[in-house]
């Protein structure tokens, strides 16, 4: 007889659960709804990139035969915004606008046809002012305020100033500086927004699908801009077409077809173009870097002083957040103990930016890592030993007080190492080849959220009934992440059942347990807990009904997942007949599960902002890039990534290497050929012809490690998976294009003419080796 | 101007009054309802159109449906029968070449109509055929193992969609 044991779900290669709807053209999006009568959604679009609005007449555009609606301002009744402190956007801008293409009015039509001819009815009159499209210009002294409120332009200043870094710099045997310029990037999400709003004029009653990363927030914005109470609102997530951060806040167009489905009273579809999810943005800023490293001659690290300004665009969105990221996140990768950080971000009049996927580390680790390449270089030590003389020890807390309670860099380093065979190779490859690596690290998830109502992170609810399958509500969004698949594994491996027993219904507010969404990496960590604990809790329920019937304590009742049974010898209960049992008196189950983060992990006091990369667990990834340079062209071709990444636990292996391969993939792109580019503040590159997204061409292949060094308060050990190696591909990519060619690129994305440019200019400096850049 | 349009969606024929400007894309979405496919740009820039018109991928976004007169058009919607996934769908399943599964079903009937003029391709031949084709998730690396694994249990004896 085979000894029966329960299922095992998590550590296992699984499929998504919702992989079918996927593959077979079933999975909805938004766009894919739509009802009888659905009125088309139309936005009017600033043509001038900052001006006073003077005056505005859609009385023509209503009383075109076919208009349903057409909404302005005077429609919104607040502003909305991401950050309760910082919400100064409108809906349809009020008395000004801020960047070319900032929505001013919407109109909700029979047609397409009708919709697109009421807009060109709508007159508007703009009193125009001066428009700064680089943070320098509008930082200059006398330039227009875009915001009454921030003087100077400046959405925030941010610094600190933690051990004693003149001492420490003083104290190196080699001080190096870098100066890098990263262009604004956007996620080209391959899904453009849309979003499918039904009103129900007889009740009042609003439900709403559209495609985000964070259902909760629109929901909260929809009610402040509609003036609606919030449980007049039903917010019902479809599958979303990738995120990335792009959605990770309110956008106008949610809460557009909002007020155009009320006023209407109707039921109206908005879908953006891809121009027009271009000019929403809510991208990576550009962003210029100093940074000045110290260091002993065997590559420990005595100090780092470093300055961002950040490029943030007309409103203020993430933009608090991503400066503050940028600076603190310096720390908690390598054993620093000194660092002093100066960020600025600055309000332009180019489209807001936002959350863009490894929020605010990116730019900031391709300075540290190419720099601290140069210098082991100098140093003659290799680029592995420099970052193993700079390891933490877990547990931690970096000087920044940021918590560092697992870590697997150290394993990281060895496998890619080992992976990439970088002691017999590098070094020795033909001309015009490189290998270059290095190592970056993200949060699971912030621990202090944006709204703080002193609920628990996240709440899941699992419900059994009399068919005894296992229904997991939760308002996590699954945004093609995995996360649903994740939730389920965790519940079948707490219960030991198999994961065809559950079904998962993610984000609709009717049904589901709020959720602050997906971004940073906060989903696994968080909501994947919360499922442990509820499955915990169901299980009790259920050893509970076991032990009735069985009539025996429940400490003696044994649970193999689908056997309940109170020793070897008994043939115990079925899954379907404990749950019969644990029904009878009683009807239907909800238990619930949570998960809180700890205070320990909230980030420290030591500056303004210094909780902003306070987390319960880093992962960290290493990563080696080989290239081939075309001497010539100064075209690129990347061969070949490895890459090791430490989850804290592999729930998924599938999913998590399909998480890591995305991330070098998108870092890839920004380190090579992504950038948004405006004359004027008209965008340059709003399709994705001239912005360059990589093909399949030429993209490489991704060998990925993972590792597994366990997290003591993960979800079975696990960290995030979707964000940490990202980063260190820009760096890895320039350091092996220095590996080959001996230059070192310190403006991104590194296209061939700019490549091209430091080739010509190290032959012109006869061959000598530009290894330091601008600084 | 309009005219009659008489063709073949996913085996069923269709005799549909339509618009002369009227887009392939529009018309399978709006007018036959089958919403997989997808409209992921303004015109020819990623692929998540893709359609097979007579066994050949072409991008439903900058075809005009008044020009597939008499033609056989397919999409993702038609290719599992009896709800049984495809090779290349159980691939794009069990191979996670699809996350948010938006690009997917341009990248399966890309993929599709690779297969059925080359069985057996290589790499690079995957590449090729996939070259219009934009993913944001994947990296690829995963499509092209979808393709792979899809080629193979065809090879063994699997039948195609
Ligand atoms: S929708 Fe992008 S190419 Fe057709
Ligand atoms: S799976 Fe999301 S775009 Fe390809």
């Amino acid at each position: 007889m085979n000894e029966m044991t329960p299922v095992q779900s998590v550590g296992v290669a699984k499929p998504l659960v919702d992989g079918p709807e996927k593959t077979t053209g079933k999975a909805m999006f938004a766009a894919d709804f739509q009802a009888a009568e659905t009125l088309v959604g139309r936005i009017l679009r600033s043509p001038v990139a900052h001006a006073n609005i003077t005056a505005m007449d859609t009385s023509k555009a209503e009383a075109l035969p076919g208009v349903h609606a057409v909404v302005t301002e005077a429609d919104c009744s607040d502003t909305y915004g991401v950050l309760p402190i910082a919400m100064n956007e409108w809906a349809l801008a009020r008395g000004r606008v801020r960047y070319r293409g900032e929505p001013v009015a919407a109109v909700a039509a029979v047609d397409v046809a009708t919709a697109q001819r009421a807009l060109d009815l709508i007159e508007v009159t703009y009193e125009e002012l001066p428009a700064y499209f680089s943070a320098e210009e509008a930082r200059a002294e006398g330039a227009v305020l875009l915001h009454d409120d921030k003087p100077g332009n400046i959405e925030r200043d941010a610094e600190f100033d933690l051990g004693d870094v003149d001492k420490d710099m003083a104290e190196a045997d080699l001080v190096r500086e870098i100066e890098v310029k990263c262009s604004e990037v956007c996620q080209v999400q391959m899904e453009p927004h849309a979003t499918f709003a039904e009103y129900d004029g007889a009740r009042e009653r609003l439900t709403i699908r559209p495609s985000t990363q964070v259902p909760f927030y629109v929901h909260k914005m929809l009610a402040r801009t509609m003036g609606m109470a919030e449980g007049h609102i039903r917010v019902i997530k479809p599958h979303i077409g990738g995120g990335f951060g792009s959605r990770t806040e309110t956008l106008q167009s949610d809460l557009i077809a909002g007020l155009l489905a009320r006023k209407a009273r109707a039921t109206v579809k908005v879908v953006l173009s891809r121009e027009e999810t271009f000019i929403t943005h809510r991208g990576r800023p550009e962003s210029h870097i100093t940074m000045k490293v110290g260091m002993k001659s065997d590559g420990t690290i005595t100090a780092v002083d470093f300055t961002v300004q950040q490029r943030g665009g007309a409103y203020s969105g993430y933009g608090i957040v991503t400066i503050l990221y940028a600076g603190s996140m310096i720390y908690g990768l390598y054993n620093i103990s000194s660092a002093r950080f100066q960020g600025l971000r600055v309000l332009t009049n180019t489209p807001p930016c936002g959350a863009f996927r490894g929020h605010g580390t990116v730019k900031t680790r391709f300075a540290f890592e190419g720099l601290i390449d140069d210098m082991a270089r100098e140093l003659g030590l290799d680029p592995f030993a420099v970052r193993r003389a700079n390891l933490l020890a877990a547990p931690t807390m970096t000087e920044n007080d940021l918590l560092v309670n697992s870590y697997g860099l150290d394993q990281c380093l060895d496998w890619v190492e080992k992976a990439s065979d970088w002691q017999a190779r590098k070094g020795k490859l033909p001309a015009n080849k490189g290998m270059g690596m290095a190592c970056s690290h993200y949060i699971s998830g912030a621990s202090k959220p944006k709204h703080w109502t002193g609920e628990p992170h996240a709440t899941i609810h699992l419900r059994v009934d009399w068919d005894a399958s296992i229904t997991l509500l939760t308002g996590a969004a699954e945004i093609g992440q995995g996360s649903s698949t994740v939730m389920a594994q965790c519940v079948a491996e707490t219960l030991g059942v198999d994961m065809s027993r559950i079904n998962v219904v993610s984000s609709d507010s009717a049904l589901t347990p709020k959720d602050n969404g997906s971004y940073s990496s906060r989903v696994t960590y968080m909501v994947g807990n919360a499922s442990i604990d509820a499955a915990q809790n169901l299980k009790a329920r259920l050893i509970e009904a076991a032990a009735r019937k069985l009539e025996i304590a429940t400490d003696d009742v044994e649970c193999l997942g689908e056997v309940y049974r109170g020793g070897q010898q008994d043939q115990g209960l079925t899954f379907d007949e404990v749950v019969m049992e644990a029904l009878a008196g009683e009807g239907t189950i909800t238990v619930k599960g949570t998960f809180d983060t700890i205070p320990e992990s909230w980030g420290g006091r030591k500056y303004r902002g210094a909780a902003i990369g306070g987390t319960m667990a880093f992962s960290y990834a290493a990563q080696v890039v080989e290239v081939t340079v075309d001497p010539y062209t100064a075209e690129i071709t990347v061969d070949k990534v490895w890459v090791a990444h430490d989850c804290g636990k592999a729930l998924n292996p599938l999913a998590v290497e399909g998480q890591v391969q995305g991330s070098v993939w998108m870092g890839m792109g920004q380190a090579m050929s992504e950038e948004t580019g405006f004359h004027e503040g008209l965008p340059l590159a709003a399709n994705m012809l001239d912005y360059r997204v990589p093909t399949i061409i030429e993209s490489p292949p991704i060998e990925v490690g993972i590792i597994e060094a366990a997290d003591p308060h993960g979800p079975f050990g696990a960290k995030e998976a979707g964000e940490g190696s990202l980063s260190g591909f820009l760096p890895a990519l320039t350091n092996a294009v220095a590996d080959a060619m001996g230059v070192r690129a310190c403006e991104l994305p590194l296209t061939p003419d700019r490549l091209l440019e430091l080739l010509e200019k190290k032959a012109r400096d006869g061959g000598a080796n530009s290894d330091r850049g601008a600084a | 101007m309009k005219t009659v349009l008489s063709l073949t969606v996913n085996g069923v024929a269709h005799d549909d009054v339509i618009p002369d400007n009227m887009l392939l894309v529009d018309y399978l979405r709006e007018k036959t309802g089958l919403t997989g496919t997808k409209i992921g740009c303004d015109g020819g820039e990623c692929g998540a159109c893709t359609v097979l018109i007579d066994d050949r991928p072409r991008h439903a976004c900058l075809t005009l449906a008044a020009t597939c007169q008499d033609s056989r058009i397919e999409t993702v919607d038609g290719l599992s029968r009896d709800s049984r996934l495809t090779a290349l769908q159980r691939g794009f399943n069990e191979k996670l070449g699809a996350q948010c599964g938006f690009c997917t079903p341009g990248m399966i009937m890309a993929s599709e109509a690779l297969l059925r003029r080359n069985p057996d391709p290589s790499e690079a031949d995957i590449r090729d055929a996939l070259a219009a084709n934009i993913c944001r998730c994947t990296g690829y690396v995963k499509i092209i193992e979808a393709v792979q694994f899809a080629a193979q249990e065809l090879a063994s004896g699997e039948l195609a969609s």
